[in-house]
């Protein structure tokens, strides 16, 4: 789960991880007043999506009068921002963080990360602030900084200092203000059960201080329920309707732009049914994984998902019951037409708990465009043909 | 022969009276496995399935010498069920409860490695010995005694490879689920070389996923190590990528984890790789060269 800036920076100030002062509003006359409150002369409007590359895209900009934040404040609350982790068609813009111009020195870089090689987080930084961190790893890989931290002995002197000496700062005081900063974060992320926490830019001042200009933050969804006051940050709006629709139900669904609809369990063999669909000459229009605790209700829930994409010509179900029982799977079929209107050919595939009771479930059902697959790859083979018209 | 666990094996199970323990360790037992007791705090002393429960590992260890833990406890009590496990002397430790927290994940590892403690998953079906020892919730009848050995991140591509492998003719010496969280106990690096030791496992199936670096790592010990013939099949080809805010992860492994990659480095391993799992068993029928 993500949050929005203004959000990431609510928690860094609980932990006086310092940021500049901002105020996240909803409307334009808001933005003047959040203005007037923090007092300039300098501020920030701020676009919050979940998206990086949110200045590239004119998102941020810079207001030097209160009438500046208004016209900025206008332009930018309700524009569709496309930026490089947006899709094509962009996102929304609908709160803005109005935040105090920071007296900028230089700009650095600096995450935490889950590093999944070595099982523990991993602290990265970099002069190259403000940079694509991508790129930097791309072109310059030298200039990035690793500190792993075991979170066994948790955050000591030495990884503060290799963090330090590693960005170059030879300022005695400054050593003391980024290794106070990151080791205030390396707290927040785990307290918070973060899976990422990334600053760019991190900005030094020409005090000598250092503050997040930007922030944001990954949550591991595993832990949610036991950080209440993060799960409460959730902005369901910033996120795919239909897959947090079928999120309620169970299912984990990701749209997709090919024709054939698929419902399969696992997400292992909802991959594999796509790569067999493409390898075929097929196109999926989605993944989803109906999860372990299938019943006849998801299973419906699930191709009412699917037809409401108007591009899907032919629904592969795909199932190899473990926990999941073939026939529930096949009731759930049954109960799907009687709900929905499913008006492309069906071609289901159901092995493994349960079987043949599901086999004899289907016989009874009255489906006109129901087509039985053998075994997968007949299956897929079955549902390529059918999306084609053959 | 088989890898990790066979018919000897003594087993308790963590989380032994919930629901979903209850199910899975009735299903166990019809499957042959020796599960010698359970763990549910405050309900030491009672008899569930006919089996003494206990109130500690530490109890259940020292009354039944079991060496393997199957652990069913709820996601938020998983980092503190493998401890105990790994404090109590369990060897391995089974984990099939899906939504663990990573960082509990993180602690409890680091633990269990500093104890010697072997673990699978979580978030996992488990492993089964065929027709010996199932430790885990996979459905045991399609695991034939055979002598193909089986590694996979995904529990339905488990069965569905296991089955394939069967309906060939061969079966299956061991299959082991490792799961596809973050932060898993064993994997391929350390499963491949038990398979290449086991006299009766003759070729070896891997399936893998999108994510990580694990898979390139087995390419890399299967090039070293293993004479025996690997089929694999890298699950997520066409998967659309991540939803991430930032790819800082993948920066840090040094690759972004595509099916394309693995694959490619698997090939160069020698390794049989087939673009569907539908391919699996025909596969492992050629490398056998029936």
């Amino acid at each position: 789960m993500n949050v929005h800036e203004y959000q990431a920076k609510q928690i860094f100030a609980e932990y006086g991880v310092a940021t500049p002062k901002g105020i996240m509003v909803e409307s334009v006359d808001a933005a003047v007043d959040a203005a007037k409150e923090l007092g300039g002369p300098v501020w920030v409007v701020k676009a919050q999506i979940h998206a990086g590359g949110r200045g590239l895209g004119g998102g941020v900009k810079l207001a030097k009068s209160l009438e500046e934040v208004r016209t900025l404040a206008d332009e930018i609350l309700g524009m569709t921002l496309v930026t490089h982790q947006t899709t094509a068609e962009g996102k929304l813009v609908q709160k803005l963080y109005i935040e105090d111009g920071a007296d900028i020195k230089d700009e650095f870089y600096l995450s935490v990360v889950l590093d999944r090689k070595l099982e523990m987080p991993l602290i990265m930084a970099s002069t190259e602030g403000g940079m694509n961190i991508e790129d930097v790893a791309e072109n310059t890989p030298e200039k990035i900084i690793t500190v792993p931290v075991d979170p066994t002995i948790g955050f000591q002197g030495f990884h503060g200092r290799e963090l330090a000496f590693g960005l170059g700062i030879t300022d005695k005081v400054e050593q003391r203000n980024i290794i106070t900063f990151a080791q205030k974060l390396f707290k927040v992320y785990m307290d918070k059960d973060a899976e990422m926490i990334e600053i760019n830019p991190l900005v030094r001042t020409r005090n000598g201080e250092f503050l997040a200009l930007d922030g944001k933050m990954g949550f591991d969804n595993s832990a949610l329920g036991r950080q209440p006051e993060i799960a409460a940050m959730r902005d369901f709006s910033e996120e795919d309707p239909d897959e947090v629709e079928a999120a309620k139900y169970g299912l984990s669904y990701v749209a997709l732009d090919g024709e054939i609809g698929c419902m399969v369990n696992g997400a292992g063999l909802a991959m594999g049914t796509m790569d067999t669909i493409n390898h075929m000459g097929g196109t999926p229009a989605n993944f989803l994984d109906v999860g372990g605790s299938a019943n006849a209700q998801t299973v419906a829930k699930g191709f009412e998902i699917i037809l409401k994409n108007p591009n899907v010509k032919a629904i592969f179900v795909n199932i190899f019951g473990g926990i999941v029982r073939c026939d529930r799977i096949a009731n759930g079929i049954i109960e799907a037409t009687k709900i929905t209107d499913v008006n492309v050919p069906v071609i289901v595939r159901l092995d493994g708990t349960n079987a043949p009771e599901a086999a004899e479930i289907l016989k009874g059902a009255n489906i006109s465009n129901l087509i039985v697959g053998d075994d997968l790859g007949d299956g897929a083979a079955k549902a390529v043909a059918a999306a084609k018209g053959n | 022969m088989s890898i990790l666990v066979n018919k000897d094996t003594k087993v308790i199970v963590q989380g032994f009276t919930g629901k979903e323990g209850t199910f899975h360790a009735e299903q166990c037992l019809d499957y042959g496995t020796n599960i010698v007791g359970g763990v549910t705090p405050n309900k030491g002393g009672q008899e569930h399935l006919g089996k003494p429960v206990f109130n500690t590992v530490s109890d259940a260890v020292k009354t039944t010498n079991a060496t393997v833990s199957m652990i069913f406890v709820p996601p938020a009590f998983v980092g503190d069920a493998v401890m105990e496990a790994a404090e109590a002397g369990i060897e391995l430790a089974v984990i099939i409860t899906e939504g663990a927290p990573v960082k509990d994940m993180q602690m409890a590892k680091a633990y269990a490695t500093k104890h010697g403690m072997k673990t699978i998953g979580p978030n996992c079906p488990g492993i089964i010995t065929a027709e010996e020892c199932k430790i885990g919730i996979m459905p045991g009848m399609i695991f034939k005694k055979g002598n193909v050995g089986l590694i996979s991140k995904s529990g339905t591509l488990t069965y569905e490879g296991a089955n394939q492998v069967c309906n060939e003719g061969y079966g299956i010496t061991t299959a082991v689920g490792i799961g596809g969280d973050p932060i898993i106990g064993l994997s391929y690096k350390q499963i491949l070389p038990m398979f290449e030791a086991d006299p009766e496992t003759e070729a070896i199936v891997m399936i893998g996923e999108i994510g990580g670096d694990l898979e390139i790592q087995a390419a890399k010990l299967i090039k070293e190590q293993i004479t025996k013939p690997v089929v694999a099949f890298i699950a997520g080809q066409t998967a659309p990528k991540g939803k991430t805010m930032g790819h800082a992860g993948a920066i840090v492994s040094g690759s972004a984890g595509t099916a394309k990659e693995k694959m490619e480095a698997l090939e160069a391993a020698g390794v049989k790789v087939v673009v569907s799992p539908a391919e699996i068993g025909k596969a492992v029928a050629e490398v056998l060269g029936k």
